[in-house]
């Protein structure tokens, strides 16, 4: 039997996006390190991704490398780049840095504090939450979610009875049960890792965060039937009281 | 317009249709018109339990069909008085029964009867959702043990979710607990679950609880429903449970333990 040292996951992280609608090297570099400066502690080793999805213009490879020299030279990380997929450089293929998809429309765009000054409309830098839906409203169940059934809900779901053995509640967001969780629960099942499941008497058959779960077995060894949160704490579900 | 109680269970074999039988006898002795009716086709049981399997000519399915009318599938019953019976069909299946030839059933017996008793095969498929659709009240027959409670509460998620209640917006279905084959012994032993831990699962007001008695299988074997004898605890607490489904508040009993008497624990009896 071999051993296995390593494990490939899939994971969502939060990282900024760097959005260029016009490419002026010199005035372009000059209003992102004034942005930079702003609030260095925040760029500081930060990844970012370049977006060239809404750039009006074409750039060639040669100006692309010192772009991503510039922002090394910032302070910056660049981890990858986008293009829109009608307007592809020809070089494509040879840039250094790895090409992710278009970002999905579903993805959420934060302005971020730093794009308070509107004086360059040419950059825009923007945090990108990716595969994950913030504000959504919540939903609230007053009956019993019976064995069979199965609840769900965009944002934070919240019961005010019990979930039974054999149901089923997933959210989004968190999820809130205010009597007895028998059944499954997953919070964010888009990938939100801050999600958590609350629970007044913890007795679930499976409880997941992000695509991270436990089952019963885990559950029994601690806070069986007793009032209970279920987070996530860098991959491992935690069990704890409030 | 009549009241439609629905009596079921999701499992089989928890006293659905004894249940059926007494609820509805007992409907009748309390002076309402009331008719019985075997939704189990195929596999029909109602009319053993009452006692008139030898008087079936025409059955639920016949009157659907149209072959024959309510009337002639109607078995009056010969002991108590205001109580009828539509036998199901044996020799035919679930798919016989049609929503619009049950509506029509229903509908007609609803004309000129208090309570309409469905009592529902086992199961969640066709013929326990043709049984409960109609329903107004659901009476939710469970044993003390898990798989019993356990299918119990996915039949009340069908009766939230399917019933023509749930689907057309109207206030849902009055959900009842009976708690039948209650063993208060074995309770105490902790082999089975208490009257508590079953009401906390399910979360409904509970109707009765009806204790484990051999009176129920003699009566079964007799074709006589086991409410008309006032001899046995089941009898009793099924007149108990009937009388709260008509408003009354009576104490449950039979809860407990009988104790020993004195000579009983003399001989280690």
């Amino acid at each position: 039997m071999s051993e296995t040292n390593f494990q490939f996951k899939g994971s969502v992280v939060t990282t900024i996006l760097l959005q260029i609608s016009h490419f002026d090297e010199m005035t372009l570099i000059s209003a992102i390190e004034n942005k930079v400066d702003q609030a260095p502690h925040f760029f500081q080793m930060a990844p970012v991704i370049i977006d060239l999805t809404k750039l009006d213009q074409s750039i060639s490879l040669d100006e692309f490398n010192r772009l991503l020299l510039h922002l090394k030279n910032l302070g910056l990380s660049p981890i990858g780049w986008r293009c829109s997929d009608t307007n592809k450089p020809d070089w494509i293929g040879d840039a250094s840095l790895p090409i992710l998809p278009a970002s999905k429309t579903r993805a959420t765009t934060l302005e971020s504090r730093v794009n308070q000054d509107k004086s360059n409309q040419d950059v825009v830098i923007k945090t990108i939450v990716e595969e994950k839906r913030v504000a959504q409203s919540s939903k609230i169940i007053t009956k019993p979610i019976r064995s069979g059934q199965q609840v769900y809900a965009e944002g934070d779901l919240i019961i005010l009875s019990s979930v039974s053995p054999g149901a089923e509640v997933l959210a989004d967001g968190s999820i809130h049960v205010y009597g007895a969780l028998r059944g499954r629960a997953l919070a964010g099942v888009r990938g939100d890792i801050g999600a958590r499941i609350f629970c007044r008497s913890m007795e679930a058959e499976l409880v997941s965060i992000a695509g991270n779960f436990i089952l019963s077995d885990t559950l029994q060894s601690g806070l069986w039937k007793e009032s209970a949160q279920v987070l996530l704490n860098e991959e491992n579900i935690e069990v704890k009281t409030f | 317009m009549a009241k439609i109680i629905v009596v079921t269970s999701g499992k089989g074999g928890v006293g659905k249709t004894t249940s059926s039988a007494a609820i509805g006898t007992g409907l009748a002795l309390n002076g309402h018109k009331t008719v019985i009716i075997d939704f189990d086709v195929g596999l029909r049981n109602l009319d053993l339990i009452m006692g008139c399997e030898r008087r079936v000519v025409y059955d639920f399915v016949n009157v659907i069909n149209g072959e024959a009318t309510l009337s002639q599938a109607l078995i009056k019953d010969k002991r108590t008085k205001n109580l009828s019976i539509l036998p199901a069909s044996q020799t035919r299946d679930k798919d016989a029964l049609s929503q619009e030839g049950v509506q029509q059933v229903l509908n007609e017996l609803s004309k000129t009867h208090d309570y309409i008793v469905c009592d529902s095969p086992a199961g969640i498929e066709k013929g326990a959702q043709m049984a409960l659709y109609f329903a107004d009240v659901a009476i939710v027959v469970t044993n003390p043990e898990v798989s019993s409670v356990r299918d119990s509460d996915r039949i009340l998620g069908i009766l939230q979710s399917k019933s023509r209640r749930a689907e057309q917006g109207m206030d849902p279905i009055e959900e009842h607990l009976l708690l039948t084959r209650y063993h208060p012994e074995r309770v105490e032993q902790g082999e089975m679950l208490g009257v508590a831990d079953v009401e906390e699962i399910l979360a409904i007001p509970l109707l009765g609880v009806i204790p484990e008695s051999e009176a129920v299988l003699k009566a079964s074997n007799q074709g006589t429903p086991v409410i008309l004898d006032a001899q046995s605890e089941a009898g009793l607490a099924y007149d108990d449970a009937v009388h709260r489904l008509l408003g009354e508040d009576r104490p449950l009993r039979f809860l407990d333990v009988p104790k020993k008497g004195f000579f009983k624990r003399l001989l280690g009896g």
